[in-house]
């Protein structure tokens, strides 16, 4: 293909490429809206039949965990947003700097993940065969204060008198939960790579004034990832916790 | 048409919105609404998630058909939601 620079031959200017990359990138997140969309779809109708079994789920969920990911999700979203900056001023380094935070935190954020998933493994939270919400009340290690237990072993039992089919029920909420929280580290992993691939080309150089156009569309599928993730954490930690 | 740049003290700002909004989410789950729990933490949400695209996402400087776009974006999903949520509630 004719290419001069940077600019490819079908584009007249610089600043056009970058509009029509960016419009691209806006309708390729217009079917990811869709694509989760489905997923909390099926979560609202589910949540709204089997409510308790929902609250159940929800609070075996670490909010500590949770809310600490938030925040470093957050974080992520605004040192991807200053790589931008760094390169629209023609800041060379600094855009180095911050796709490393971002990829950084970004880590740090699917190893919290990691220790939340071990934790529901655990505790017989993984459904299918061995599901059963009443193991960890039944078999509490030593990290587990008994006065914890005893309270969280009443408010199942309460549970059990309200829906009987609890354990099929609360498998519904931790199908979602895996399915959700899994399809989006899946796209912080793929973001990953994107942030990878873009520090070798910060390394070269390559991102300036004049074109920052991959910088621009990985920040915004980054930011994508955090929306996702804005609507996640309430939805699956905090739906009921005001007991 | 020369390209906006956004200033890192915005940035920060919107950055500092959202913790804050985090907190306030935490906060309010801990406190009994009633039916408006659900409602609280969606309108927090989606004021966190509408800071992120306009100025994260730098929508609030871009042309207008990114913002017909994204107009469009939730035009879809709510025909989606409001569609499939009015059939399960009438059952």
């Amino acid at each position: 293909m004719h290419r001069t620079g940077e600019l490819y031959g079908h584009f007249q200017t610089l600043e056009q490429q970058k509009e029509s990359a960016a419009l691209g990138m806006w309708v390729f997140l217009v079917t990811e809206v869709l694509f989760f969309g489905g997923l909390f779809m099926t979560y609202t109708i589910n949540r709204q039949a089997f409510s308790t079994a929902f609250g159940v789920g929800s609070n075996t969920l670490d909010i500590e965990l949770g809310g600490f990911n938030t925040a470093f999700l957050i974080m992520s979203s605004l040192t991807m947003a200053m790589a931008v900056w760094s390169a629209q001023v023609g800041k060379k380094q600094l855009v180095s700097i911050f796709l490393i935070a971002t990829l950084a935190l970004g880590t740090v954020f699917l190893g919290i993940k990691v220790i939340e998933y071990k934790q529901k493994f655990d505790h017989h939270l993984i459904p299918g065969h061995d599901f059963d919400v009443m193991y960890r009340t039944a078999h509490p290690t030593a990290a587990d204060k008994p006065s914890d237990m005893a309270v969280e072993k009443e408010e199942l039992e309460k549970a059990f008198a309200k829906d009987p089919d609890l354990n099929a029920h609360a498998q519904l909420y931790f199908s979602l939960y895996f399915g959700m929280t899994g399809l989006h580290a899946l796209h912080m992993i793929v973001g990953a790579g994107l942030l990878i691939w873009l520090i070798k080309g910060s390394f070269k150089g390559r991102f300036t004034p004049q074109y920052n156009t991959p910088v621009e569309i990985v920040g915004l599928y980054w930011h994508f990832v955090d929306i996702v993730w804005i609507y996640l954490f309430p939805l699956l930690y905090l739906i009921d916790r005001h007991r | 048409m020369s390209e906006h740049i956004v200033s890192p003290k915005i940035y920060v700002m919107i950055f500092l919105s959202l913790m804050a909004g985090t907190g306030l989410t935490v906060w309010a789950a801990f406190r009994n609404f009633g039916p408006f729990n659900i409602v609280i933490a969606l309108a927090i949400a989606s004021f966190k998630a509408t800071l992120v695209v306009l100025y994260f996402m730098h929508a609030r400087y871009s042309p207008r058909r990114t913002h017909l776009v994204i107009v469009s974006s939730v035009f879809w999903l709510a025909i989606m939601l409001v569609l499939t949520l009015s059939d399960y509630n009438t059952r």
